[in-house]
């Protein structure tokens, strides 16, 4: 995933790019049968031992979810760290240093 | 029970390792994910689900950043953001969608009440924002019409 997080003054904005298929469950492959859903639920984001953001996410966000939020206090050269799950229970870290 | 030194290193490492998981799942500190109000079929439903015994009313402090008229269904750029004081969360309804909620953001006291995401929309319909502030639900909607639905095969 790409994480890109930059501080302007006392807030921080954090745009993120997670690769995944966000597979629906509502699709139907050649022969006809429906396609199993495969996408991520959760998005969390901790600075510093705290949890800045939390995201809840179903399969309407579109493949290779693209999220923005910000935070305040957080101050450049410290690291945030990303961890999303998914339906299956596969999941992924990610760090990113404040710039 | 006898603590030999063994034992006393074996626990020792046990309690080291629980620390270290909970450590790990700070996420657990805000709502898990809400599979009632993923699953639900219908906007109210969705909307009853996520947030139970909350009435809405419609707010102007919300700023609700969508096109008008999307080509492509299966990238919608949405972005909502608001000046309301003591944001908890901030929800994504796609009323037409085979489940209407999208996404929900939990809030906490550190954050800028501003999201940014990208939807599927399987074909026009409203999008409904719902920003939960102080105990009271803020709405804002704004039709989103799509020329190639995202749903599809």
């Amino acid at each position: 995933m790409k994480i890109k997080a930059s501080a302007k003054g006392d807030v921080v904005k954090v745009k993120m790019l997670i690769g995944h298929i966000m597979e629906t469950g509502r699709r139907k492959d050649a022969d006809g049968k429906l396609i199993p859903g495969h996408y991520i639920t959760e998005v969390t984001v901790v600075y510093k031992d705290a949890t800045v953001f939390h995201a809840q996410l179903g399969p309407a966000v579109s493949k290779d979810p693209y999220l923005a939020f910000a935070f305040k206090g957080g101050v450049a050269g410290e690291k945030i760290t990303v961890t999303w799950i998914d339906n299956k229970g596969e999941t992924e870290v990610g760090e990113s240093v404040i710039r | 029970m006898k603590l030999s030194r063994r034992n006393f290193f074996k626990y020792m490492g046990a309690g080291a390792g629980g620390l270290i998981a909970l450590a790990s799942v700070p996420r657990l500190a805000l709502a898990a994910w809400n599979e009632a109000a993923f699953t639900a079929d219908a906007l109210a439903a969705a909307i009853a689900a996520r947030y139970p015994g909350l009435s809405v009313e419609d707010s102007g402090a919300i700023k609700l950043k969508a096109p008008a008229i999307a080509e492509n269904g299966a990238v919608v750029p949405v972005s909502v953001s608001t000046n309301l004081p003591n944001v908890k969360s901030i929800s994504l309804f796609v009323e037409k969608n085979p489940s209407p909620l999208a996404a929900s953001f939990d809030l906490t006291a550190q954050s800028v009440a501003d999201i940014s995401v990208r939807l599927r929309m399987g074909e026009t319909s409203n999008l409904v924002a719902l920003v939960e502030a102080d105990g009271k639900l803020f709405r804002v909607q704004q039709e989103v019409k799509v020329t190639i639905g995202g749903c599809g095969g």
